[in-house]
């Protein structure tokens, strides 16, 4: 599989306007999902794992489900993988219902988190594992896994046991096997979790590179919010079993949709406040919590007088010993605490009403303007459109 | 040392000075531990084969003990004469009585084996992936009979498979048959009899080879396009074969040289080298003879055993 077929078979074709060509397909009207996730539900006895998801994946997509231990992201990754099969709904992928379809015949392959290398098999035979068991002659077999080992650079490593890897190419071994059958759909379970910082950040663009080149479907799960950032064309955040939000990364971080989003995507603060002024397109908030007037300038559907929250990211605001020029979205408080980190500062600021906030700050000079330190009386201002005002 | 060439390695002194490091890097501590149990095995096991060796050269004779001494002292001659009696040795290959023996244990072990391996592993699969709370009582399970004495258990057999046993009375009242079977004196009593005995050394080995493996593994090959049959035989016999083969051996080596059960459950005409080592001593008295076949069974178990084991290691070594 060439890139060339693949921009052929599912890069534009489907939808006739001319403007809508270069939005990615799930921003297209009446675009074809590749992988159709209705009203799934799995139940493990009382325990409701995964409650009620629907959900479309397009071709070419890098999709990341991103949650927490027990948020349901693993389980709905098994059934798609069919390990488990859902109590309701359906899952269909490329037009099939894959419900009563055994795993060993689902056009999906899975790279497990422990990565499960077949330890008593060389690393050309856990690759040829898949190819042999669809009954390819053995030729073949042996042309399209040295053509997958080389891909992952492990072309002189074929004749090892998993034992005798790093963790690294015990990675790679697990992606060159399950990309080795063609799969339409590829699952990834915490793919860099068992990898190094450095390590991570090599496999990470590696991981988008052969995506690319293929042209399958990913759908990865994670913890990691960084992973999801990097990878993902979208993520789906889970919390209890649901999909909070599905968005691009871009998105998730500058327009989280709920409290639990803005707080597990990133670090951010929060103020609680109360609607005052409501125009179609800005909201006033009076917020105990910043002991001032929030000004945001978008618009949210809400009552009067509801409570809601202020969320700013600790980079949006600016912070300074001068009163700035800006009465709107500006208040006092005292440095804290002070963390030089290299390119950039992260300070502890206890505001008068007594709240704590974090703001970070790039490190632009070297040190030549202010420079804050312990005890100081500071002002912390930022742009009417860096905030956001969630309602749940 | 002070020749600038380096020969000083090559000469008496450098290897004199190799040997003295080599006495003071021996590790005392290390070799009081493992010389403990190669003591034990010298004094039990190697001491012991070496006098059986030395009274299978020898000759039977109605004496106290009942066999003549290798080293014989010539008074006139002066001489101390050797003699070594192969004669029992090339005894034991003219005889097909002795060859049959062998031939036959090594059948029967060999079949006793195979059906105690298959079924083991369904029990150790079983036990592996129940819960783990539940492994203990089960595991306390296969170990029970072991609290009985085993001659007890193997008579326990003889009541169920007599003529006027449990089992023929139970097919005689429900009818499915209409003459008593004969089991008893068979060597199917005997196959029930090694299988119902060495069960647990099979499910033992078995269990802690299939209690290790990762379970991911069988998502894997499945997800990968193998039935669950097919994982079966590519995934789940390779991972449990140090278990299949240490469950193999600790079956298959006590089964040859099995006797209690071949008396008590067999016919006279199951034949098995454990009776004959049994009748050559106890009956004939014959000591040498007896040794010969002892040592001959040994070397029969020891070479495949050690060609096995060489094999593995070698394996595990790449």
């Amino acid at each position: 599989m060439t890139s060339t077929q693949n921009i052929e078979q599912h890069g534009v074709a489907p939808v006739s306007s001319e403007a809508a060509v270069n939005l990615p397909l799930w921003k297209q009207d009446g675009a074809k999902p590749f992988l159709q996730i209705e009203n799934v539900t799995k139940k493990f006895g009382e325990f409701t794992a995964v409650d009620n998801i629907s959900l479309d994946i397009y071709k070419n997509e890098l999709f990341c489900l991103l949650g927490g231990s027990g948020s349901g992201k693993s389980t709905l990754l098994r059934m798609l993988a069919g390990f488990e099969s859902p109590t309701s709904g359906r899952i269909i992928v490329d037009g099939v219902d894959m419900a009563g379809i055994p795993p060993w015949k689902r056009p999906i392959n899975m790279m497990f988190q422990s990565y499960a290398l077949f330890p008593h098999l060389t690393v050309e035979q856990n690759v040829a594992f898949g190819l042999k068991r669809e009954g390819l002659d053995r030729s073949e077999v042996k042309q399209r896994v040295a053509k997958m080992l080389d891909m992952v650079q492990l072309g002189h490593l074929g004749k090892r046991k998993p034992s005798q890897l790093s963790g690294g190419q015990r990675q790679r071994v697990a992606l060159a096997r399950s990309l080795v059958k063609r799969p339409k759909l590829l699952l990834l379970d915490e793919p860099l979790g068992a990898l190094d910082k450095k390590l991570r950040e090599e496999t990470q663009f590696e991981l988008i590179n052969i995506q690319e080149e293929l042209g399958v479907t990913f759908v990865v799960v994670t913890h990691d919010q960084e992973e999801a950032m990097t990878l993902a064309t979208r993520i789906g955040v889970m919390n209890h079993g649901v999909i909070v939000q599905t968005a691009e990364p871009h998105d998730v971080y500058e327009y989280p949709n709920s409290r639990f989003v803005a707080e597990f995507v990133g670090s951010v603060n929060l103020f609680e406040g109360k609607v005052i002024e409501d125009q179609p397109d800005s909201v006033r908030i009076k917020s105990k919590d910043a002991g001032a007037i929030l000004y945001v300038n978008h618009g949210i559907s809400c009552a009067p007088n509801q409570k809601v929250h202020v969320a700013l990211r600790p980079e949006k605001a600016r912070i300074s010993k001068q009163k700035p020029d800006q009465t709107e979205n500006c208040i006092k408080g005292i440095v804290e605490e002070i963390a030089y980190m290299g390119s950039l500062s992260v300070y502890r600021v206890r505001l008068t009403s007594g709240k704590e906030v974090r703001i970070t700050q790039p490190n632009i000079t070297r040190g030549a303007g202010e420079r804050l330190t312990w005890n100081d009386e500071v002002y912390l201002f930022w742009d009417v459109d860096s905030s956001v005002v969630l309602t749940s | 040392m002070s020749t600038p060439t380096g020969s000083a390695w090559v000469d008496g002194s450098g290897s004199r000075l190799t040997k003295f490091n080599f006495i003071r890097r021996v590790n005392w501590g290390r070799l009081s531990v493992v010389s403990v149990p190669t003591l034990w095995l010298a004094i039990f096991f190697f001491i012991p084969f070496l006098v059986v060796f030395k009274i299978s050269l020898s000759e039977s004779a109605i004496a106290v003990p009942p066999y003549t001494s290798l080293l014989e002292w010539d008074l006139e001659e002066s001489y101390l004469n050797l003699k070594l009696n192969l004669g029992n040795y090339l005894y034991l290959f003219e005889d097909t009585f002795y060859i049959d023996a062998y031939l036959s244990s090594i059948k029967i072990a060999g079949i006793s084996t195979v059906f105690t391996l298959l079924i083991a592993f369904p029990i150790a699969y079983m036990i592996a992936r129940s819960k783990p709370s539940a492994r203990g009582l089960l595991l306390a399970l296969v170990i029970l009979p072991f609290w009985t004495s085993f001659l007890l258990r193997v008579y326990a057999w003889m009541g169920f498979l007599k003529k006027n046993g449990l089992i023929n009375e139970f097919l005689l009242g429900a009818g499915i048959i209409d003459q008593p079977l004969i089991m008893l004196q068979t060597d199917f009593a005997v196959y029930i009899g090694i299988v119902y005995t060495y069960l647990p050394f099979m499910v033992l080995p078995l269990y802690s080879a299939l209690e290790k493996m990762d379970m991911t593994l069988l998502e894997a090959a499945e997800d990968l396009g193998s039935r669950p049959a097919t994982s079966f035989f590519l995934i789940t016999v390779p991972m449990a074969m140090p278990g299949i083969i240490a469950g193999c051996m600790l079956v298959f080596i006590p089964a040859v040289g099995e006797f209690v059960i071949p008396s008590l459950l067999g016919g006279s005409d199951t034949l098995m080298i454990g009776r004959v080592l049994w009748d050559e001593f106890f009956l004939n008295r014959d000591w040498p003879m007896a040794s010969a076949v002892a040592i001959v069974m040994l070397i029969v178990l020891v070479l495949p055993i050690m060609l096995i084991r060489n094999s593995q290691g070698k394996e595990e070594a790449i």
